[in-house]
């Protein structure tokens, strides 16, 4: 086996860290505690054998040290954190990105397995972004306003739970919904009406292609104004940005049975709908499930951008710009990690109705 | 002689229609605060009147076309490009930042793919979030950006900039790694029996294979980009800038101002896009594809 | 790295060259997730220099893993196999094969000229002599005249003569062929060849050909190594040699009709073309 030079500079770093000052007010039991656990690391991953047991206890080992450190925070009252634990810090890295890479490395045979660890990959590497933003944050003493920890944006989620549930009513249950539904529909059915002549299909395709690529948020403060400030104009500003897309994308999905399958449905004497119904809306199934996708992204996108513009004092975006104002960076944090969750939960569900109804589709076959 | 009747034709119809529409709507949403005007008055007004009249209101709900129009002759070519009245002056604002923000979001897109591309752990570890993040509504901290780093006194373009390089980012790495992973399997086989090296097998094979990826979401990008130039104006308070521009009129009640900015917004993401789809038009043909 | 010098002349072929493929009991199972595929089993196989070795059998006999195992592009499970006394490896970064997919495989964005040279330019041979050779070997496969053309301008005939002179571009003792001309059709396989004979003459190459056409094994080879499916496996391997100044005619003759019996013979014992493959 192949030594890391990873390894070989993690252990150094973790004897350095013994040597070098810490900072801490008075080193305690885990400033000993901590570099004994990045020696055995990376001893581990040196000279031990490259099983699946020294894996999993390298992982372990790391992540251990990793819990010692952000403790470790607590114990620099008096000075910043100095060069012996920043080398513990980066010498945990070190070896859970040389662990990751082993991890990486894995190919098991039975597919559970590999499944797995295809999850803990990425939930490995967002755990270390973590991990990693707190301490710098904390230890360099980053003041909250430009960055606040981790530990702090979660301690506010959880201690906002009202109000953000009423954001996230207000934005998402109502002016996003209301905007992506109304949206969606239209263009699906203006869609429909427009493959039905060729006329409007050549003219309005290249218009709708155009206004997809427009800054269609812009349109928000005249919703406002013609809405009111309520969620009214929002969905408004939803639907807008999400009916061309869909127009586009079903137009083209239209388009894209075969010549060969109409002229088939031709030869049965089948009609307009029947073909339609049978044949073409389910051959437009994937690209009307990308529009889906597409705008259930733009959707919250112009929900929340459109509160920019004049709201009433509740909402996501009215409470991104009011608590920006204010400084509260934290609160901030908070609603966009609502946003990214609502954002990817939705997107999610999405293509999980997309599996069940576009299973024949290429890319689900295994 | 094709070309007029497939596109030329159904296009203009289709805008002429767009047109007509416009105009239909600017009669039936201003003409009612035109006959509250007439009864506060005591006067009747006649039916010719009242469509002349609502198509020349100060702060209409929706001003005529022409209106717009002139709002914009008058701000691009009347007032001087330096003076903060200029749209042109507000148009390379945005523009300026946006281009900045797009070439570096470009740049890292790239980067970050050729470093996926190349490694198994970067792939598995952190291709999944770059792709969840897709998901999310980045442009929402837009706001907290620009604020933030002008409290540690980064200010103007930068900022800005930052949020249209974060947002254009994303679409190109996905493309890229799309686009770098898109050889057949054959054409890879092919470089292993001529020993190609790993830079070699990039340069010729994966690079250029890559080009029609590149620019498609070149196109989504700096579309992107000038979005979240323009959202990045709005928490400064209306300083400068098409978003700053959007922003006053909706305070003021500047519905012509409102239209101008947006109409102008809308001709720089179409020139922009079209920009990129010329160049990958050149490219592409030298690089022989089919005309 | 070495650097591929090349001779503008065909060289003196090294004649005696014994073995310059020497296969033994080897051996290649895939794990696939539906368990193991054994793709190739017991192989025994020698190729002299200056032969021209055919592979035939139905699809799935495994005809391309051999290949691909000569070519280092796939590593057997067991027993050995030499290329020019290396292993496929070293041979392989010793650039000693021109390998002609099925499909042509050209580059899109380059032109004939640019798709022949890539391989030099790979090898870091330098300008001057890349033009020479692709002048040399697009008229080896008249094509002189389109290099400036891209794939998709020429027709599927003319890509496969493309991308053979491409193998040939660097001058390699060894050409491996898979159904170079499967998807063509067959007036212009035919002509393809009579024109792959005459090269073969010219250059003295040794050719290891994949096909599964047996007029065009009988027509070509010295030597129809006849395999057999699950496991893949040499049914049998038949001499011919039909004196080198062949022309399409010779397919009428009886020596010719009598190989192609025994091929066909060979390939029906092989139990080849069972219920389960049809
Ligand atoms: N990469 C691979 N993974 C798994 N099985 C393979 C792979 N390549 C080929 N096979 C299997 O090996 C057998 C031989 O394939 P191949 O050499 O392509 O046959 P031929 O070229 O004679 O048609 C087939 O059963 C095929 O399915
Ligand atoms: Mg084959």
């Amino acid at each position: 086996m192949k030594r890391s030079p990873l390894a070989i500079v993690a252990f150094l770093l973790a004897a350095a860290s013994l040597v070098l000052p810490t900072g801490a007010d008075a080193p305690g039991f885990f400033f000993f505690a901590t570099p004994a656990l990045l020696f055995a690391a990376s001893a581990l991953a040196l000279f031990a054998s490259a099983s699946n047991s020294s894996l999993i206890a390298l992982l372990i080992l790391v992540h251990l040290a990793a819990i010692f450190l952000i403790g470790l925070l607590g114990s620099f009252a008096m000075a910043a954190p100095a060069m012996g634990y920043w080398c513990m810090v980066v010498a945990a890295w070190l070896l859970a990105w040389l662990a990751v890479q082993r991890l990486a490395a894995l190919r098991p045979k039975s597919v559970g397995l590999q499944r797995m660890v295809n999850l803990a990959l990425p939930v490995l590497f967002g755990a270390w972004l973590l991990i990693l933003w707190e301490i710098v944050v904390r230890g360099f003493g980053v003041p909250a306003i430009l960055l606040p920890p981790p530990s702090m944006i979660a301690a506010r989620i959880a201690g906002s739970v009202p109000t953000l549930w009423a954001d996230f009513q207000q934005t998402f249950l109502k002016a996003a919904i209301a905007g992506y539904v109304i949206g969606c529909g239209s263009g699906f059915l203006a869609a429909i009406v427009v493959d039905r002549v060729p006329f409007l299909r050549k003219g309005l395709l290249p218009v709708g292609n155009l206004v997809a690529a427009l800054p269609v948020v812009g349109i928000a403060p005249i919703m406002v104004m013609w809405f009111g400030s309520y969620w009214q104009s929002k969905a408004a500003v939803v639907v807008i940005m999400t009916f061309f897309p869909m127009l586009v994308n079903t137009v083209a999905g239209l388009a894209a049975s075969g010549a060969m399958e109409r002229d088939l449905m031709r030869t049965y004497g089948s009609s307009y709908t029947q073909t339609l119904f049978k044949l073409r809306l389910p051959a437009a199934m994937p690209f009307i499930f990308n529009a889906l996708k597409i705008n259930s992204t733009l959707a919250l996108i112009g929900a929340i951008v459109a509160e920019f513009f004049g709201s009433p004092i509740v909402g996501m975006g009215f409470r991104i710009s009011a608590e920006v104002g204010r400084m509260n960076v934290d609160m901030v944090w908070a609603e966009i990690f609502v946003a990214a969750l609502a954002g990817s939960l939705s997107y999610g569900l999405i293509t999980l109705i997309e599996r069940v109804v576009t299973f024949w589709h290429p890319s689900y076959r295994t | 002689m094709n070309f007029v009747r497939n596109s030329v034709l159904p296009v203009g119809t289709v805008l002429i229609g767009i047109l007509a529409v416009w105009y239909a709507f600017t009669v039936i949403l201003n003409a009612p605060f035109e006959r509250d005007q007439a009864a506060r008055a005591n006067t009747t007004i006649s039916t010719g009147q009242l469509i002349e009249n609502t198509m020349a209101q100060e702060r209409p709900v929706l001003p005529a076309p022409h209106q717009v129009a002139a709002e914009i002759r008058k701000t691009v070519f009347d007032i001087s490009p330096t003076s903060k009245r200029s749209l042109v002056y507000h148009g390379w604002v945005t523009l300026s930042s946006t281009l900045l923000g797009f070439g570096l979001g470009t740049l890292l897109g790239i980067l970050l793919a050729i470093a996926i591309v190349h490694s198994r752990t970067l792939d598995k570890s952190l291709m999944p979030w770059i792709i969840t993040s897709q998901t999310v509504p980045i442009l929402a901290i837009a706001p907290m950006i620009i604020v933030v780093l002008n409290a540690v006194n980064i200010t103007g373009l930068l900022p800005k900039a930052m949020i249209s390089t974060y947002l254009s980012f994303f679409p190109v790495a996905v493309g890229m790694v799309k686009g770098l992973r898109s050889p057949e399997i054959m054409y890879l086989d092919l470089m292993r029996t001529y020993n190609a090296s790993k830079a070699q097998v990039f340069w010729k094979l994966r690079w250029p294979a890559s080009m029609p990826y590149l620019f498609t979401s070149m196109k989504i990008a700096v579309a992107i980009s000038l979005v979240g130039a323009i959202v990045g104006e709005l928490p400064t308070g209306a300083v400068a800038g098409i978003g700053a521009r959007l922003l006053a009129g909706s305070y003021y009640g500047q519905t012509v101002q409102i239209w101008a900015a947006l109409i102008v917004a809308a001709l720089m993401a179409a020139v922009l896009v079209s920009l990129i789809g010329l160049i990958a038009t050149f490219v592409n043909r030298r690089m022989g594809a089919r005309a | 790295m070495s650097v591929v010098t090349l001779r503008p002349k065909a060289k003196p072929m090294p004649q005696a060259a014994k073995n310059v493929i020497d296969v033994k009991d080897l051996s290649l199972v895939f794990e696939t997730n539906d368990g193991p595929v054994n793709a190739l089993s017991n192989i025994n196989l020698s190729v002299d220099g200056g032969e021209f070795v055919s592979f035939i059998g139905p699809s799935g006999c495994g005809k391309t893993t051999l290949l691909r195992v000569i070519a280092d592009l796939e590593q057997p499970t067991s027993g050995s196999i030499s290329v020019n006394g290396m292993t496929p490896s070293e041979a392989r970064q010793k650039r000693a094969y021109g390998y002609v997919f099925q499909a042509a495989a050209l580059y899109p964005w380059r032109t004939i000229a640019g798709n022949i040279s890539l391989p030099l330019e790979v090898m870091g041979i330098p300008k001057a002599e890349r033009k020479d050779s692709i002048a040399r070997n697009l008229e080896l496969v008249n094509l002189s005249g389109f290099e400036k053309k891209f794939p998709w301008q020429l027709s599927g005939g003319m890509q496969q003569r493309a991308s053979i002179a491409r193998a040939l571009s660097f001058d390699p003792h060894l050409l491996l062929m898979d159904e170079p001309f499967g998807a063509l059709d067959e007036i212009v396989r035919d002509h393809l060849n009579e024109e792959l004979l005459k090269l073969w003459a010219k250059t003295q190459k040794t050719v290891v050909f994949v096909t599964h056409s047996i007029p065009e094994a009988v027509f070509l080879s010295t030597k129809i190594v006849v395999m057999s499916p699950r496991p893949g496996r040499i049914h049998e391997v038949i001499d011919c040699n039909l004196g080198s100044e062949r022309t399409l005619d010779i397919r009428e003759s009886p020596e010719f009709l009598e190989i192609a019996h025994r091929v066909r013979e060979g390939l029906r014992h092989g139990h080849s073309y069972d219920q389960a493959h049809l």
